[in-house]
C-alpha cells in the first residue's frame, strides 16, 4: 500500500544544512496498521509532509498504491494533531468537503457523512459549527472525515496527543472499533507507547537528529484486541524495550505514562 | 430572554447620556450662553428643517449623498477584493504592490477632492471617483491581510488532501478572509458618506454637503446643523447596514467573538 524508499530529507535554513530524515525505508501492507514512535522533534511529521506530497524528499522515492507518488499530494486521508476542522463549515459540511475534493460525488459525500454521524451518536451536531463541540467529538469528526475519504492510505498525526488520558483512553478503543468495521492501511504517529502497542500491528522505532529507523517490532497480540492487554507480561516487557531504545537514542523526552 | 436583557442594559446608558448631553445644549441655548445666531438650540433645528419649503430639500439632498455615496461604497469595494483577490494570487505582483497599499492608509485621500476637481470638472465623475478611492483603499488591504491570514494547520491540511490553488482560495482562503472583509466594508462605509460630502462642498450644487456650504454662507445654522445631523445619520445608517450583512453572512461566530462578548 505504502512504501517509502531510501527517504532523506535535509532543510537549508540560515543557521546552516539540518539533516532531518536519513535513508527511511518503510512499508504498509494493505490493512495493516503502523504506528511511528520517535522522540519530540525528531522528524515525524516532516515524514508524514514527505509521504503526503507536501514536501519533496532530497533523495528516496514515495509510492502509494503501487505508483510512485513523491511530491504529489491528494493520495492519503490524513488526520492532523490539530483537529483542523473549517470554522465556517458545518460538521457535515466539513466531512462532505474533504471527501469531494477527494472526488467523492457531493450526494454520496452527505449521506456517509450523515450516515456515519448517526453511527458514531454524533448526528444532533450534524448541522453544528465545529466550536460548538468538545475537543474529544472534534477529534472524532476529524478521524471520521479521514476514515470517510476514499483514499486507501491513512496518516494519524498523534491524533489524541491533546486529549486528557481518560478521554484518550475512550478515543483509542472508540477509534480501534471503527478500524475493525473498516479496515484501512494506516500510519499512526504517537509519544505514547502504550497507544502504539494497543493500537498497531507493528511499530517502528525512530531515532532522532538524523531519523532513523532504529527498530521494528511485531506485535504479536491477536485482535480483537482485548481491554486487559496492559496486564499482559509479554505488554509489559515490549514497552520496556522500546522506552530504552527510546531512551538510548536520547531525544527531547519521550511519553510512557 | 437574557439576551434581551442583556441588549437593554448595553442600549440604554449611551441612550442617557445622548439625552443629556442635548439636554445641555438645549439649556445652554435657552439661557443665552451661547448667540442662537450662531450655535441654534436642538429644538430650533427641528423647527426649521420640518419646514415645508425646507424639509423636501433637505431630502432632495440627502438623496443625492446616499446615492453618491452608496455606488461610490459599492464601486470602491468591489475593485479593492477584486484587486487584493488577483494580488493574493500573483504573489509576485504583491510584494511590490503591497508597501504601498500600506502606506496609502496613512494618506488622507480626502485631500485629492479639490485636485479632482480640478481635473474632471463638477461634474458627478470627480465625486464618485473621490469616493471610489476612498473606500477602495481600506477594503483592499483589509481583504489582503485576511487572505494572507489563513491557518497554516488548516492550510498544510486542506493541501494534504490534494486541494489545488483555486479549491484552496475559494473553500479556506476566502472564507477565512471574510471577517477581515467586513472590517474593511465597515470602515469603507463609514469613509463613503464623509468623502461624498466633503466632495459635495466643492461643487455645492447638489448633496448635503453643498447645502450645508451654502446654508452657512447666508447665515441660516439651523440649516447648516440639519445637514449635519442628516450626514451622521445617513453615514450611521450606512455602516449599520454592513454590520447587519455581517451578521447574516458570519453565522459560525469563530471563538474569538464568543470570548468577547463574554468579557
Ligand atoms: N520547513 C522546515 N525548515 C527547517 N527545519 C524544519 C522544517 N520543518 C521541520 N524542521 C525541523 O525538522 C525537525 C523535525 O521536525 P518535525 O516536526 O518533523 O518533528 P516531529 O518528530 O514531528 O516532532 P514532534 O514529536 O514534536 O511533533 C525539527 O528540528 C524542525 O526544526
Ligand atoms: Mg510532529
Amino acid at each position: 500500500m505504502l512504501e517509502v524508499r531510501r527517504v532523506s530529507k535535509t532543510f537549508e535554513g540560515k543557521r546552516g544544512v539540518k539533516e532531518v530524515l536519513k535513508d527511511v525505508s518503510l512499508r504498509v501492507a494493505e490493512g495493516e496498521f503502523v504506528s511511528l514512535v520517535g522522540p519530540s522533534g525528531s522528524g515525524k511529521t516532516t515524514l508524514f509532509s514527505v509521504i503526503g506530497g507536501l514536501e519533496k524528499p532530497t533523495s528516496g522515492e514515495v509510492h502509494v498504491g503501487g505508483r510512485e507518488t513523491t511530491g504529489e499530494t491528494g493520495h492519503v486521508a490524513y488526520m492532523p494533531q490539530q483537529a483542523s476542522l473549517l470554522p465556517w463549515r458545518t460538521v457535515a459540511g466539513n466531512i462532505e468537503l474533504s471527501l469531494t475534493i477527494a472526488g467523492v460525488a457531493k450526494k454520496k459525500a452527505r449521506e456517509d457523512a450523515l450516515e456515519w454521524l448517526r453511527r458514531i451518536g454524533l448526528d444532533a451536531y450534524a448541522d453544528a459549527y465545529p466550536h460548538v463541540l468538545s475537543g474529544g467529538m472534534q477529534q472524532r469528526v476529524s478521524f471520521l472525515r479521514a476514515l470517510l475519504s476514499p483514499q486507501r492510505l491513512m496518516l494519524l498525526d498523534e491524533p489524541f496527543g491533546a486529549l486528557d488520558a481518560l478521554t484518550r483512553g475512550r478515543m483509542q478503543k472508540w477509534l480501534l472499533s471503527l478500524w475493525e468495521q473498516n479496515r484501512r492501511s494506516v500510519l499512526l504517529v504517537t509519544h505514547s507507547i502504550e497507544e502504539a502497542l494497543y493500537l498497531s500491528d507493528r511499530i517502528l522505532v525512530l531515532s532522532s537528529s538524523p531519523a532513523v529507523l532504529v527498530e521494528e517490532i511485531v506485535v504479536p497480540f491477536e485482535r480483537p484486541r482485548r481491554e486487559e492487554l496492559w496486564e499482559d507480561a509479554r505488554f509489559m516487557e515490549l514497552r520496556g524495550r522500546i522506552y530504552r531504545q527510546l531512551e538510548k537514542d536520547g531525544g527531547e523526552e519521550a511519553d510512557h505514562g | 430572554m437574557d439576551n434581551n436583557a442583556n441588549r437593554w442594559s448595553r442600549i440604554w446608558p449611551p441612550v442617557v447620556v445622548l439625552a443629556a448631553l442635548l439636554g445641555i445644549w438645549q439649556a445652554a441655548v435657552a439661557f443665552s450662553l451661547v448667540e442662537e445666531w450662531i450655535v441654534p438650540s436642538p429644538a430650533g433645528v427641528v423647527q426649521e428643517a420640518m419646514k415645508p419649503n425646507v424639509w423636501p430639500r433637505l431630502m432632495e439632498h440627502a438623496g443625492a449623498t446616499i446615492r453618491l455615496a452608496v455606488i461610490g461604497f459599492a464601486g470602491g469595494s468591489a475593485a479593492g477584493f477584486v484587486l487584493a483577490a488577483l494580488l493574493h494570487l500573483l504573489p509576485g505582483v504583491r510584494r511590490g504592490v503591497y508597501p504601498l497599499l500600506i502606506l496609502s492608509q496613512s494618506v488622507p485621500i480626502v485631500i485629492l477632492a479639490p485636485l479632482m476637481t480640478m481635473l474632471f470638472g463638477y461634474g458627478l465623475l470627480p465625486k464618485l471617483l473621490l469616493v471610489v478611492l476612498v473606500c477602495f483603499f481600506p477594503v483592499c488591504v483589509a481583504m489582503l491581510g485576511g487572505l494572507a491570514g489563513t491557518d497554516e494547520g488548516l492550510r498544510r491540511y486542506m493541501r494534504m488532501i490534494g486541494s489545488g490553488k483555486w479549491t484552496l482560495f475559494w473553500k479556506l482562503e476566502l472564507p477565512g478572509a471574510a471577517q477581515s472583509m467586513f472590517s474593511g466594508l465597515k470602515i469603507a462605509a463609514s469613509y463613503s458618506v464623509l468623502s461624498a460630502s466633503i466632495a459635495e462642498m466643492l461643487a455645492p450644487k447638489l448633496g448635503l454637503g453643498g447645502y450645508m456650504v451654502l446654508s452657512t454662507k447666508g447665515f441660516m445654522p439651523e440649516r447648516s446643523f440639519a445637514a449635519a445631523i442628516l450626514i451622521i445619520i445617513v453615514s450611521l445608517a450606512l455602516f449599520g447596514l454592513v454590520a447587519l450583512a455581517e451578521k447574516l453572512v458570519i453565522r459560525w461566530r469563530p471563538a474569538k467573538e464568543e470570548v468577547k462578548r463574554d468579557a
